[in-house]
């Protein structure tokens, strides 16, 4: 009797004690990681996204966080736009860090390196803003939000000669970047399928700042259009310089998703208009939970503007928060095989994932036209 | 198109030729590979960018305020850096290293302070206005270039050859202990030259920040790769050869890229430099190291 009650006392201790500790494991925040490009000239890209994260944060903790109550965390690592960087921090994030996930990097470049990491390690990680093709071949391990250049480039394209008629363009594009040349290589099939002539294809370097010899060469064929596929500096710079060099400005540019950032209109100025993208996501949107993001993410930034970076990075962290919570504990393995069935609505409009773990809904893509600097929606 | 792409030659080969000139005086006297060089590139366009937008001065003000500005940072950095390595009579190795760390420094430095966003004149400095003449188009900005250009060359030229300072700047170059003899102050020609070449950077730096209407903390990287080709092209130290190799190598870029393909064009720098140091080691002039200043 007396050793019986002993026992009961230690079971019940026991019970107690492990009570007490699932207790306090259920508020330890869930930690992610991150890896986006924070310093260097690459880092407006990364900074955005970490400004859309950092804000879901906010309010997926407010309306109680993950798991029943525990908040979500994330552990940022600056890979400074360089893939070796990115390799080493996909490396501790997962080796030191112990995260389930991990979200980023910024570029398909930086992608290349640390997605095969994270694939043999067996942790999903998640692209927001890695559009190149193949991204998601890299594994089973590797998801991304980001519509990709090859579903967003030939709407534009068509748009384009549906509603201009261009039938014969030039093409230009950086051919030392994993972004623009893979953003090329939709753009020449998709011309190609749309029947438009291709009268010429010049190259440039990401770092370049003068683009005057590939330009005269294309004014003087006299294009309908310019197809460029660019980061946003080498754009301004060949828009303008295009003007400058006397190209008139029916001949306009037709962007891939390096152009569709503010920035072009900011730097380019008058230069710009005209210049169609594709997004998969626009300021001007003017649905009730879009107009709530960009009024949320300007109190929370002095007034500064959310772009698509930001507002894919914002999305995906719901995302990923639903995987968690449908997972049903901070597992990599539970996380992956819920991420595939999310479904979610957010400021980029409907949400799936494809079995390839790509986008599968391209019905938010939206066709833009750059005037007096801004881009807005094409009528 | 043919008058065209050489205009485009001749500007971009003029921005070339600015920018390796103050880098190859720098060498020439003082006999050091500055890496820091590439930074007064940037601080010009910088300093010339807050005097129009802080100060409101119109562009023509605001070159030689980035000059100036360019100038003093590099008479002060040359002084912080070299001074007790020049002291210690330190290998050139050693003052390579020192500036390749002040470099990164800087860059880094700039881009915490001043950020990595790509900056533009105020739309009022920037009129993009341009000339046709024919089929030839040129912009008012790269006319703007060439024309300093070839004024601040002419002068650092007529400077260097034509005047007492030059003389004392030669003897430096050539001999510095023989100069001190002669009653020389070879620390403060060692100041003037820092000055002068950072000025020229500078203003550079302003030039080309206007021509593309971009100005980043980085703008200076891409460029010295560009520099160091023409140097070595013109000859290391040589002011005229800098000048004729920056202007061989801008039209060489763009006849490229016209004619055979805009992917061979960063090519033709390195092509260039390779044969010229196999066929003419101390470039296309190839004069003696110590009487090229």
């Amino acid at each position: 009797m007396r050793s019986m009650s002993r026992r009961v006392l230690l079971a019940a201790a026991l019970l107690g004690s492990s009570l007490a500790g699932a207790q306090a494991q259920d508020k330890a925040p869930v930690k992610l990681g991150a890896i986006e490009i924070l310093t260097g000239p690459n880092s407006r890209y990364g900074i955005a996204i970490q400004r859309g994260f950092d804000l879901a944060l906010a309010d997926i903790n407010k309306a109680g966080g993950v798991l029943g109550g525990r908040p979500l965390a994330i552990a940022y690592e600056d890979s400074a736009g360089a893939k070796e960087q990115a390799l080493n921090a996909a490396r501790k994030l997962i080796g030191r860090d112990k995260v389930p996930l991990i979200l980023g990097p910024t570029l398909s470049n930086e992608m290349f390196a640390a997605g095969p990491v994270a694939n043999e390690r067996k942790v999903p990680i998640v692209g927001t803003s890695t559009t190149a093709n193949g991204i998601t071949a890299i594994g089973p391990y590797v998801f991304r939000t980001s519509l990709p250049e090859a579903d967003v480039i030939p709407v534009t394209l068509k748009t384009a000669k549906d509603k201009f008629g261009i039938k014969r363009v030039a093409v230009m594009y950086g051919n030392d970047d994993a972004f623009t040349k893979s953003a090329y290589d939709v753009m020449k099939t998709s011309l190609e399928k749309l029947g438009i002539e291709t009268l010429t294809t010049e190259t440039f370097g990401s770092k370049d700042s003068d683009f005057s010899a590939q330009l005269t060469k294309i004014k003087a064929l006299n294009p309908d259009a310019i197809v460029l596929s660019a980061l946003v500096e080498a754009a301004s710079g060949i828009e303008l310089q295009a003007r400058q060099l006397g190209i008139p400005e029916k001949v306009f540019f037709i962007g891939g998703n390096g152009l569709n950032s503010p920035k072009l209109g900011d730097i380019a100025g008058k230069a710009a208009d005209g210049t169609l993208v594709g997004s998969p996501w626009f300021i001007g949107k003017p649905d009730a939970a879009n107009q709530a993001f960009v009024n949320a993410f300007k109190d929370k930034y002095g007034g500064d503007l959310p772009d698509q970076f930001a507002a894919q990075a914002y999305d995906t962290l719901f995302i990923v928060a639903k995987a968690i919570d449908a997972a049903g504990a901070p597992d990599s393995e539970k996380i992956k095989d819920a991420l595939i069935k999310v479904k979610h609505t957010g400021v980029m409009g409907p949400f799936s994932f494809s079995d390839s773990r790509d986008p599968a809904d391209t019905s938010g893509v939206v066709v833009l036209v750059m005037k007096g600097g801004k881009f807005q929606l094409l009528q | 198109m043919l008058e065209q792409q050489l205009v485009n030659g001749v500007v971009l080969g003029a921005t070339y030729a600015l920018f390796a000139i103050g880098f190859t005086l720098m060498f020439g006297v003082m006999g050091v590979i500055n890496l820091t060089y590439g930074v007064y590139f940037a601080l010009g366009a910088f300093a010339a960018l807050w005097s129009t937008q802080g100060l409101g001065l119109p562009i023509w003000a605001a070159l030689p305020v980035g000059a100036l500005i360019a100038g003093l940072i590099a008479v002060l950095l040359d002084t912080l850096l070299l001074t007790r390595l020049r002291k210690a009579k330190a290998p050139e190795l050693a003052s390579l290293m020192v500036t390749l760390g002040a470099t990164l420094f800087l860059y880094a430095g700039m881009a915490a302070a001043l950020g990595t966003e790509i900056r533009r004149f105020p739309a009022e400095v920037f009129s993009g206005g341009a000339y046709s003449l024919g089929d030839v188009r040129v912009g008012t900005t790269q006319i703007l270039i060439l024309a300093a250009a070839i004024v601040l060359m002419l002068a650092l030229l007529a400077l260097v050859r034509g005047s007492r300072i030059g003389l004392a700047i030669r003897a430096v170059a050539e001999n510095p202990d023989a100069a001190a003899l002669m009653g020389i102050n070879g620390a403060l020609m060692l100041r003037v030259v820092s000055f002068l070449s950072g000025a020229i950077g500078g203003a550079a730096g302003v030039l080309v920040g206007l021509n593309f209407n971009a100005i980043q903390p980085f703008m200076g990287e891409h460029m010295m790769l560009r520099g160091f080709a023409v140097i070595i092209v013109g000859g290391l130290g040589d002011l005229r050869g800098a000048l004729l190799a920056g202007l061989l190598l801008g039209l060489a870029e763009v006849l490229t890229a016209a004619y055979l393909s805009s992917t061979l064009k960063d090519m033709i720098a390195f092509a260039l430099l390779v044969a010229t140091l196999w066929f003419r080691p101390l470039g296309l002039f190839g004069r003696a190291a110590a009487k090229r200043a």
